[in-house]
């Protein structure tokens, strides 16, 4: 093996431009914990299942630790970070908080993401609708009804 | 959880990256939707020295329809055929594309990616084999089209060439009295199924004249269930052919038993799927509308 290669890229997190010099193995999920020291993205299987580290990718839910950081050079990404207004959460953090959408938190912000997806494509969805959107967001604590009641009651927000 | 460290090629085009591979030798190979290849590398069960990304490239991610034949290129994303008003005129690769895995997966993971990684409990081989699939595959020598049957040779082996790339997949339009489905069983989303099964049926006064049925995820590659074809051509699709035909599906598939079920739950699987997909299918090619997906443990 011939010595490191390293990668110029240049990309937004949640609105702010980066650049850094990424090995090509380093994952999106590490960059945006350990380079950028955004820990709201969590790693929970690390084998591409639980949907803990779920971020946008250029406007797409993507597992984080299923794509390459180089692979994000020239684009957007968005965290759960980038979901709060300066000091104001996000309606979807909101309902989240008001329904206990959340226990250990550990999927939260792969669900919140995957919700703010959702919403932004679909801004009433039936119960179905959300099941699909979160189907690849694993929750081992809520068994998920209040979930799916956050995520009704930041539709409605969102609406008013 | 770190794969082994490589080196990353960036092609601007598709005849570059099939030059990159042919430069870089065997140690080389593309990186698509990464959603099959990534894991593969961080468990370092794949070790490549060199990863030649497509996904830089522009104009590789398209779905078509010119006269005949429907179009797809070698990037395509699942969820780009889910959500595709072209692709959902064939309606079992609707099914299929909408059911792989979840949306995160769908969004990165190709059509492509899913033929040439061959997993033995891959969607779309199975599903693209009901219909008429040409794989055209691109090297440095030039383009040569490949039958989708013959592309496949056994799990995780494919026709293909180190230095060779899907450039486009080919799907003959069915005719107008002809339907599918595809349906599987799933423990949730984010997993391959239990058991699957594609079903194409051709339909002609009220008598199928044409069946294809191949089964996924129960054997080491897509296999066909000739005889449960046989027990409907020039028949009408009615519960006792139907059962007829779910009886030979079940007798013809060949699973293992694994996390995901033993052999027989897998066999009785198939039965099941097989009179529901015959049912959709038939319903479907008499020009009925019909919804379906996977069915979930
Ligand atoms: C959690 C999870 C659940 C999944 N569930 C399902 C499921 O239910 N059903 C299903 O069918 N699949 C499932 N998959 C697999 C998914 O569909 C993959 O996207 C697909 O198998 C591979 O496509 P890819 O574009 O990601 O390919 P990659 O991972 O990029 O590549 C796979 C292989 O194909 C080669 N390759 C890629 N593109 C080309 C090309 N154009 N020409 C030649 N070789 C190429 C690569 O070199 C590699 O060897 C799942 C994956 C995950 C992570
Ligand atoms: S940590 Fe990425 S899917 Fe679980
Ligand atoms: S709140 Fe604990 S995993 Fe969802």
């Amino acid at each position: 093996m011939p010595e490191t290669q390293r990668v110029p890229i240049k990309l937004k997190v949640n609105g702010k431009l980066s650049e850094l010099e990424v090995e090509p193995r380093m994952l999106l999920v590490e960059m945006i914990r350990e380079a950028l020291d955004l820990t709201g993205t969590h790693v929970g299987c690390d084998t591409s299942f639980c949907g803990a580290c779920t971020v946008l990718l250029n406007g797409l839910p993507v597992k984080s630790c299923t794509v390459f950081a180089v692979q994000a050079d020239q684009g957007e990404v968005l965290t759960v970070e980038g979901l709060a207004c300066q000091d104001e959460l996000h309606p979807i953090q909101q309902a989240f908080v008001i329904q206990h959408g959340l226990q250990c938190g550990y999927c939260t912000p792969g669900m919140e993401i995957s919700a703010y997806y959702l919403l932004s494509k679909n801004p009433s969805p039936s119960e179905k609708d959300i099941r699909k959107a979160i189907a690849g967001n694993t929750c081992r604590c809520t068994g998920y009804q209040n979930i799916l009641r956050a995520i009704e009651t930041a539709a409605e927000m969102m609406r008013r | 959880m770190y794969p082994r460290p490589f080196h990353y090629h960036r092609a601007s085009s598709l005849k570059e990256a099939a030059t990159l591979l042919a430069e870089l030798g065997e140690e080389a190979r593309p990186l698509a939707g990464g959603q099959s290849l990534i894991p593969l590398m961080k468990l370092r069960f794949a070790n490549p020295s060199h990863l030649v990304d497509l996904n830089f490239i522009p104009g590789l991610s398209y779905v078509k329809q010119d006269a005949g034949t429907f179009r797809f290129g070698p990037l395509t994303r699942h969820a780009e055929v889910e959500h595709s008003e072209i692709a959902a005129r064939i309606p079992i690769i609707h099914d299929c594309a909408a059911g792989i895995a979840d949306v995160q997966v769908r969004n990165r993971g190709t059509m492509a990616g899913s033929l040439a990684e061959a997993d033995p409990s891959g969607d779309w081989a199975p599903v693209l084999l009901t219909l008429e699939t040409q794989v055209c595959c691109l090297g440095p020598k030039g383009e040569r089209p490949v039958p989708l049957a013959q592309f496949i040779e056994d799990a995780y082996t494919t026709v293909l060439d180190p230095d060779e790339l899907i450039s486009e997949i080919a799907v003959k339009a069915p005719p107008t009295n002809s339907g599918g489905a595809y349906l599987g069983f799933k423990r949730c989303a984010p997993v391959y199924p239990s058991a699957a099964v594609a079903v194409q049926l051709t339909m002609e006064d009220g008598l199928c004249r044409e069946a294809r049925i191949y089964l996924a995820a129960v054997g080491l590659t897509p296999i066909r269930a000739s005889e449960a074809e046989a027990a409907l051509a020039g028949r009408p699709i009615d519960p006792q052919t139907t059962r007829a035909a779910a009886e030979a599906a079940r007798a013809t598939a060949d699973p293992q038993p694994d996390m995901r079920g033993s052999a027989d739950f897998k066999r009785q699987l198939i039965f099941t799927l097989t009179q529901r997909a015959v049912d959709v299918a038939a319903r479907r090619a008499c020009g009925e509308h019909v919804e379906v997906s996977h069915i979930y443990a």
